[in-house]
């Protein structure tokens, strides 16, 4: 099942290499694992969440938001109880990361989430894993069963006066249900539609008590800072955006997978040296940096460092790290069409710049694809895709609209020239 | 109502409901449980997951039918998932999905007559490292090729009985 290439030169994030897993919880502490835990919880609550401040870690999900600062936003005097809810929904494409963990090494990832649970003083957390993900769901919940047996989990975690349950709650096939509130609206057995802010969920989360969403990834970096100390884990990355992060590289590519490298690695060093460089050697055409929402780069572009400030100046995102490259050859607007149709099919259907704008910006791409594109197309979508952004509840809409006004702007010769001629010019 | 959940099912289904402060909350793993059980979610199988979890009817049909992976129809005893999303795409999903649509004759959203396959056109199933990737009921099947599809094809023809 897994022959990707998984390369680990740092080995902080990706210690299993292809073929490897650590699925025992005996294998996994005789690699010092859990001493992390043990450092945290023999810390004040506000020490590990000061800890993780200072380790500069940003969500891992997609926004980038500094994990220590959210934590501080549940309010102290609320006296119901608090969840942590970990995202392992997975959903947008181009990403395969948080699977590694699930798959090939979960504790890391349970380390984190006690160490995040106790700091924001939850006893529950839920891990909200994707439902296509049932082989992944199957080796979670055994890991977690072995850390009950071990009482490293229940009661009393460790044997302090601290009680922790961590559940696995299966999604069901829902792009949206990634979206964190959308998220727990899935748990609480609902369809999955994004709620409206405030409240945020720190304050009124799920169950209507407050609630802290993570990233997978996220997690296991909150076990690297405690495990290695926070000045360190910031030298694994960038001052302002510490620790090692991990790239889903994947498109035209020699090696395609998953890469750690330090957050900020410049991204033609992703392509080239790490994934050995594109097929057959083939010119960069565009690539798509973190994930299939966020804004292409052309080929002029990718001497780029890829960390979240550097491409959010850039006009794009590292969103999941998730790194699309496509080659010359390849049509951009049969590229746009695979992801329009995504984001159509995936509107909820709330609000009405997305429920009807992706389906129009979908059918539209289809249009100048099938050769049946009309002059003015082009204004159109980035018309259409400009009245979606900032008008709807959660950031589906603006994830659809991102990649047309991208693609349209950075690519408009070929749209025009689809339409001019009546036909896709690569024979599509 | 003749529907009961089998005693491993049943017992998944208790543990599920020490997990959560109300009933609602185990609605989808209850439903994903009787998707396994029952091969798709009839209208008798939604009402009796709305019975066994105390919630009304249409607090169950309304949840159901907005996720994907809940099963409104019957599927194949083999249910072949093709991902055509953005990577898979640039990897030749579309040549995999022509193949599999020639080889079982059928098109997505359908089913051979003999029951045994379903074909469908899926989203990004996160492989994207080993594009293109299919998922057949539980397991994935990545690095596809017309080869290995014909492989897997014939295998599990052979393992459900098919010709
Ligand atoms: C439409 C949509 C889909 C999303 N899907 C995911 C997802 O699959 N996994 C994830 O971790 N975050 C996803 N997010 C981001 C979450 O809303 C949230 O920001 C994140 O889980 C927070 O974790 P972090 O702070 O650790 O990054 C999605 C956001 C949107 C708007």
């Amino acid at each position: 099942m897994n022959d990707q290439t998984i390369e680990t030169p740092g080995k902080h994030l990706l210690r299993c290499g292809p073929g490897e897993d650590i699925l025992d919880l005996d294998r996994h502490l005789a690699t010092g694992g859990f001493e992390a835990v043990k450092k945290a919880l023999d810390m004040q609550p506000d020490a590990v969440r000061e800890e993780v401040k200072k380790g500069n870690l940003r969500g891992r999900g997609g926004a980038g938001f500094p994990a220590g600062v959210k934590w501080g936003f549940i309010p102290a005097d609320n006296p119901k109880p608090r969840y942590l809810l970990v995202n392992a929904d997975e959903g947008e494409p181009g990403t395969f990361k948080d699977r590694y963990f699930l798959e090939h090494d979960p504790f890391p990832l349970l380390e984190g989430i006690i160490i995040s649970a106790y700091a924001i003083g939850a006893n529950t957390s839920y891990i909200y894993v994707r439902g296509e993900f049932v082989k992944q769901i199957r080796i979670l919940e055994d890991c977690i069963a072995q850390l009950y047996k071990s009482g490293y989990l229940g009661e009393k975690v460790l044997g302090r006066d601290y009680k922790l349950d961590i559940y696995v709650h299966p999604g069901a096939g829902a792009y949206i249900c990634g979206e964190e509130s959308a998220l727990m609206e899935s748990i609480e057995g609902k369809p999955g539609r994004p709620r409206n802010r405030p409240p945020f969920p720190a304050v009124v989360g799920l169950f209507g008590c407050p609630t802290i969403i993570n990233n997978v990834e996220t997690m296991a970096c909150v076990s690297l800072v405690f495990r290695h100390g926070a000045e360190k884990f910031v030298q694994m990355g960038l001052e302002k955006d510490g620790g090692p992060k991990i790239y889903c590289l994947s498109g035209h590519l020699k090696k395609p997978g998953l890469y750690e490298a330090p957050m900020g690695t410049n991204l033609k060093t992703l392509i080239y040296d790490y994934a050995g460089g594109t097929l057959d050697d083939r010119p960069i055409k565009g690539v798509i940096p973190g994930g299939s929402s966020t804004p292409v780069l052309t080929a002029d572009e990718i001497d780029i460092s890829m960390d979240f400030s550097s491409l959010a100046a850039a006009g794009t995102m590292l969103g999941s790290g998730a790194t699309i490259v496509f080659t010359e050859g390849t049509c951009p607007v049969a590229v746009l069409k695979r992801i329009s149709q995504f984001y159509a099919h995936e509107s909820c259907g709330q609000c009405t710049p997305c429920r009807s704008g992706t389906g129009w910006l979908s059918r539209i791409v289809d249009s100048i694809e099938s050769g049946n594109g009309r002059a003015g197309d082009c204004d159109l979508l980035l018309d259409a895709a400009g009245n979606i952004s900032g008008n709807t509840i959660c950031a589906l809409g603006d994830a659809a609209a991102m990649p047309v006004t991208s693609f349209v702007t950075k690519f408009r010769d070929e749209f025009e020239r689809h339409i001019a001629e009546g036909r896709c010019p690569y024979g599509n | 109502m003749t529907l009961a959940f089998t005693a491993e099912s049943e017992e998944k289904f208790k543990a599920l409901l020490g997990r959560y402060p109300n009933r609602q909350a185990a609605l989808i793993p209850t439903l994903v449980i009787a998707d396994r059980e029952f091969g798709y979610l009839s209208r008798e199988v939604m009402e009796y997951v709305a019975e066994r979890l105390d919630l009304p009817k249409t607090y169950v049909l309304n949840t159901a039918t907005f996720y994907t992976l809940l099963h409104k129809q019957p599927v194949g005893r083999y249910h072949v998932q093709v991902c055509v999303n953005v990577s898979c795409y640039l990897n030749g999903a579309d040549h995999i999905a022509d193949h599999l649509k020639r080889k079982l004759g059928i098109g997505f959203g359908e089913i051979t007559e003999d029951g045994l396959f379903s074909l469908e056109g899926v989203q990004c199933l996160a492989s994207c490292g080993t594009a293109p990737a299919i998922q057949v009921n539980d397991d994935y099947h990545e690095n596809m090729t017309p080869e290995k599809a014909d492989q897997l094809i014939d295998s599990l023809r052979q393992a459900g009985g098919g010709q």
